[in-house]
């Protein structure tokens, strides 16, 4: 029998009023991959990996999580989703990571990471709790169990928001430039937690600026261009000397 | 001045102190309870309830209290469904007619208040809300409700404070509360001043209560905006 991709992505378009953002983009990722999606600002990346857990809604294509496809339905001249309480469930089974963290400022880190799987997964709180602590002791700030998103820095936060995504033990975990929006000498801390995780075999999607990370931590690099996918492979592939121009061309521009 | 006399009005005032309550807790909360119907109608992403709603806020904001109050107690009366109806030994309840013109009322203002508090709630934490799976009413619950509450609660506290007050206008349909009360002794005593005196001191004891109680709510849901202890900082 041949593997089921944890996530299999097929021929998405989604345009905003006229202007096409995704123009027919197809993705598998297989148990264990950890993809770099790579690209100049306003090529789609973001809006691609929001289309997955539907954030966005695509305007045509499949999404399969896990052999489940999330069934669509044409309403009012638009695609949408036919299921909330399927696109809820397969939420719960993708963990996201934002560029800004999103953490919920009225609750503390802990309440943060355990709310998920309390209120969504309706978890026993006792169980949560202790595995919240494990998870935030993995990402490093175990002693911040108590304080609040306001009071923590922009490295600590998004490792917190890491966290609060594992603790859904999702099946594919999706990180939208998950250092953008840090200072540089807090990027380290989180690349280095999402290392980890690789290494650990946790299946990722990564939307990212960091060639270090495209380079050395990921299996395969997709560059994305003008609403496609201009190229895929694996590192060496991508960052040798078989690379598409154009790909050649935007890794110059992080090279100056 | 005369301490007696301040003492003796005071003690009959005191009086009529639960009437002016009983009006003030019934009204807020059943008033609470309809604008919390009123937002949801009102952002829910129907356009008919989004409508009514819409409205509802404009006709109860747009028009003075004592005219509604005035409507209520009197209007209601010459519909003949109304006196026939299984609700009228409420409704002739002078009682009644103003708790419900004052719920009916501050519901329409508050609506509005819990509109604004809902506004304010940052989109990426309703995002991240939804990205691990919550919609519907757990995300209300769960997510906007809380922070939107805690945006609204200075507002909402004004509109309290003047629900105390507007509990007054209930003197005006024959509700013997503490203006009412004090009406009536003025009219027996022609002492105006010391009457109305001592009762604005009650209004004003009775707003700092609620005030120093909001105040308190308020510190407490914003825990999280205060600096960290020294001791959990960075």
């Amino acid at each position: 029998m041949p593997e089921v991709p944890r996530l299999s992505v097929r021929d998405i378009r989604k345009s905003f009023g006229a202007h096409e953002v995704l123009r027919g983009i197809s993705l598998e990722a297989r148990d264990g991959d950890v993809i770099s999606v790579l690209g100049a600002s306003g090529s789609g990346k973001s809006t691609f990996l929001r289309c997955i857990n539907l954030l966005e809604v695509a305007d045509s294509g499949e999404v399969w999580v896990d052999g489940e496809q999330i069934r669509m339905v044409q309403k009012g001249g638009r695609n949408r989703p036919a299921s909330q309480k399927q696109v809820d469930h397969i939420r719960a089974e993708l963990g996201m990571v934002f560029q800004s963290f999103n953490l919920w400022s009225h609750m503390t880190i802990l309440q943060n990471v355990i709310e998920g799987p309390v209120h969504v997964l309706k978890r026993p709180r006792a169980e949560c709790v202790e595995e919240a602590h494990a998870l935030l002791k993995k990402v490093g700030i175990g002693d911040k169990a108590n304080a609040y998103p306001a009071h923590l820095s922009g490295g600590q936060q998004q490792r917190a928001a890491i966290a609060r995504a594992l603790a859904m033990k999702p099946k594919l975990m999706l990180f939208d430039e998950p250092t953008s929006a840090l200072d540089p000498e807090l990027v380290g801390e989180v690349l280095r937690v999402m290392r980890a995780l690789a290494e650990e075999g946790t299946t990722m999607l990564v939307v990212t600026h960091e060639m270090g990370f495209a380079r050395n931590v990921s299996n395969r690099v997709a560059f994305m261009r003008e609403g496609l996918v201009d190229s895929m492979g694996s590192p060496q592939e991508m960052f040798g000397a078989g690379a598409s121009p154009a790909f050649r061309q935007f890794i110059g521009h992080f090279q100056a | 001045m005369d301490i007696e006399f301040l003492s003796s009005t005071m003690v009959t005032l005191l009086k009529a102190l639960p009437v002016t309550l009983a009006l003030f807790a019934l009204s807020v909360s059943i008033g609470c309870v309809l604008a919390l119907v009123i937002v949801w109608m009102r952002v829910g992403g129907n356009r008919y309830l989004a409508g009514f709603a819409k409205g509802y806020i404009f006709v109860f904001r747009g028009s003075p209290l004592l005219i509604q109050m005035f409507l209520v107690f009197y209007g209601l009366a010459q519909f003949d469904f109304i006196r026939n109806g299984p609700l009228w030994p409420l409704l002739r309840e002078p009682f009644v007619c103003a708790v419900l013109s004052l719920a009916l009322c501050t519901a329409g203002y508050s609506a509005e208040i819990f509109r604004g508090g809902i506004r304010s709630v940052p989109p990426r934490e309703i995002e991240a809300a939804r990205a691990i799976g919550m919609s519907g009413f757990l995300l209300v619950r769960r997510i906007i409700a809380p922070i939107a509450l805690r945006f609204a609660l200075p507002a909402y506290s004004t509109e309290v404070v003047l629900m105390m007050k507007s509990t007054s206008l209930a003197s005006l349909v024959t509700v013997w509360e503490v203006t009412g009360v004090a009406q009536r002794l003025i009219s027996h005593t022609y002492r105006t001043m010391e009457v109305f005196l001592c009762a604005a001191i009650i209004y004003l004891v009775l707003n700092f209560i609620v005030l120093q109680a909001m105040a308190l709510l308020e510190h407490f849901l914003s825990r999280h905006l205060r600096a960290a202890p020294p001791a959990a900082k960075a």
